[in-house]
């Protein structure tokens, strides 16, 4: 079930690059919360802080807190991998398994983790989770084939169905209609409509149309430079973002005059 | 128009002379082998040994059993360190641990064959004592060849697969060592069997360290870890070195020994691409 995710006076480090100073607020659920900012603001750091991705690459580090419904997700004896099966991401470009077919990568959160059940139980969840993402219909009679011979906006879709095949409470989004065509993104979006009925949802884009589109709540970043850390400038809710956006700094970015 | 199309042919002419000039040599090695080794290509070479063996007549079936006890022995001890030693360097490595492993392998890659061969030598001999010969010492030499070949092409191939699917997978709540074993090898599972069989087409042909630790003789020799083992570049070697007195004799079993040498290479090699293309056809798109 959807979750709260808050977070609070985080610093997001490289080494000792401050790549992300100082930023608190709250993501509620059943609601979609976009990031919008111009290129190396940080918003896809952060987003990766969420679900901690971001300690993958070696020297990177957080500071502050993050709580999913209260508790701390970087507390001492909170396990990463456990995290990220409550917290699903989909990322930039398609990414399905290139070794397993479209069915074995909707069922890989499970399969890759040894998790046994019967076929029939395996069959519902690869049609409910296909069903979820709007594939369906299109897979339906060769989910044996590889999931790479699906064309762009297909293996988007598969990566979703494969993210919320676990399910997670919370659905991270970065970038996931940036390599795609105007039809696939379409797909996409109104996927990412239907979702919010169920989870949590947090999209980075730089497409601030698509912002508008979709999102519930939207938070803007930027950067004072090249080598300053990104900031969270203002966060509100997208018409208010929008249509009368309190900061100046704001409203030069969606009224493209910068970024 | 007309000058582009003259460097156009000249050039194209060019690359393939130098393409047969390259081929040349392998064609008539190839050649040479197949017409002076065929004399003697028959059932008594692949169903004796040497054993009270002087004149015509013999075979080397002694020398191929060897040759294959020892390069199989070697490739066990090979893979496994190899291939953890490749997925250390590029899953967990990093400081001064993992330089220091690639300089080591770096070096490693040059030792001359013969060096391997008494480094063998001397590790057994500590322990069996200085007269010591066995085929397993044989093995141990070649695994100090084989070792460095592996760990590079498995660092190589594991290189190649997309972090992408790496943190796809982090991304699913699966642990590291999952992720390793269920998605990354299956991932660069084609390349890291062409880079084993690469390894021990390097290390079959090798005849010093053998010559010195696995010894030399005339008789069927199961046993690996006892008694001299015979081996087929040893086998050519011997037969070619020391002619008795019907020379004829030992050269035709000298290139039907070199004839089974490069044909044991290249059934092995088929048997690896047949592997490696039932692998592919899993992941290969249907369109």
């Amino acid at each position: 079930m959807a979750k709260r995710i808050s977070i609070e006076n985080v610093n997001v480090f490289y080494n000792k690059f401050l790549a992300v100073e100082d930023v608190s607020l709250e993501i509620e659920p059943f609601e979609v919360t976009a990031f919008i900012g111009p290129s190396g603001c940080g918003k896809s750091t952060l987003l990766r802080t969420i679900n901690r991705m971001h300690e993958v690459i070696p020297g990177a580090r957080v500071e502050g807190k993050i709580l999913m419904d209260g508790s701390d997700l970087y507390a001492a004896d909170a396990d990463p991998v456990e995290v990220r099966s409550q917290i699903g991401m989909v990322f930039q470009r398609p990414n399905p398994f290139p070794t397993m077919s479209i069915r074995e990568n909707v069922l890989a959160g499970y399969r890759l983790n040894a998790k046994k059940f019967s076929k029939t139980e395996a069959d519902e969840l690869v049609e409910e989770s296909l069903r979820h993402a709007n594939l369906w219909n299109e897979v339906r009679d060769r989910l044996d084939k590889p999931g790479g011979g699906l064309s762009g906006g297909q293996q988007q879709r598969l990566c979703i169905a494969r993210a919320i095949a676990v399910k997670p409470d919370v659905l991270l989004m970065d970038e996931p209609t940036s390599a795609l065509d105007p039809i696939s993104t379409l797909a996409i979006e109104d996927l990412i409509d239907e979702l919010r009925k169920q989870y949590t949802i947090v999209i980075v884009t730089h497409n601030m149309q698509q912002a508008s589109r979709i999102s519930d709540k939207t938070a803007f970043f930027n950067i004072a430079g090249t080598g300053e850390p990104g900031k969270l400038i203002e966060f509100d809710s997208t018409d208010k973002i929008f249509t009368n956006p309190t900061q100046k700094n704001t409203e030069d970015y969606i009224s493209g005059r910068f970024g | 128009m007309f000058k582009r199309k003259l460097k156009n042919s000249v050039v194209t002419g060019v690359i393939y002379a130098t393409f047969l000039l390259a081929l040349l040599p392998l064609i008539s090695l190839i050649w040479t082998t197949v017409s002076s080794g065929l004399a003697r290509f028959d059932g008594t070479f692949f169903s004796s040994s040497m054993r009270n063996v002087i004149g015509e007549g013999g075979g080397a079936l002694h020398a191929i059993i060897g040759t294959l006890e020892v390069t199989a022995l070697a490739t066990l001890i090979s893979v496994p360190v190899g291939l953890l030693t490749a997925i250390y360097l590029v899953e967990y490595g990093k400081g001064k641990l993992a330089k220091a492993v690639t300089f080591l392998v770096d070096v490693m890659t040059g030792i001359p064959s013969i060096v391997a061969g008494l480094f063998a030598f001397a590790v057994f001999a500590l322990i069996f004592g200085p007269a010591v010969r066995m085929g397993f010492a044989g093995s141990i030499a070649l695994s100090v060849l084989m070792i460095p070949v592996v760990v590079r092409s498995g660092e190589e191939m594991l290189r190649l697969v997309p972090d992408e699917l790496r943190e796809a997978s982090f991304a699913l709540g699966v642990p590291k060592w999952r992720t390793i074993l269920k998605v990354v090898i299956p991932t660069a599972i084609t390349g890291l069997i062409t880079g084993i069989m690469l390894s021990i087409a390097r290390v079959i042909g090798e005849t010093a360290p053998l010559l010195i630790v696995a010894g030399f003789t005339q008789s069927m020799n199961y046993n690996p870890f006892d008694d001299r083992m015979m081996t087929l570049p040893v086998f050519v070697y011997y037969s070619y070195s020391s002619q008795g007195t019907d020379a004829q004799a030992y050269i035709d079993r000298a290139w039907a020994g070199a004839l089974t040498l490069i044909v044991i290479v290249m059934v092995l090699n088929l048997g690896a691409r047949a592997i490696a293309s039932i692998f592919a056809n899993k992941t290969r798109s249907n369109h």
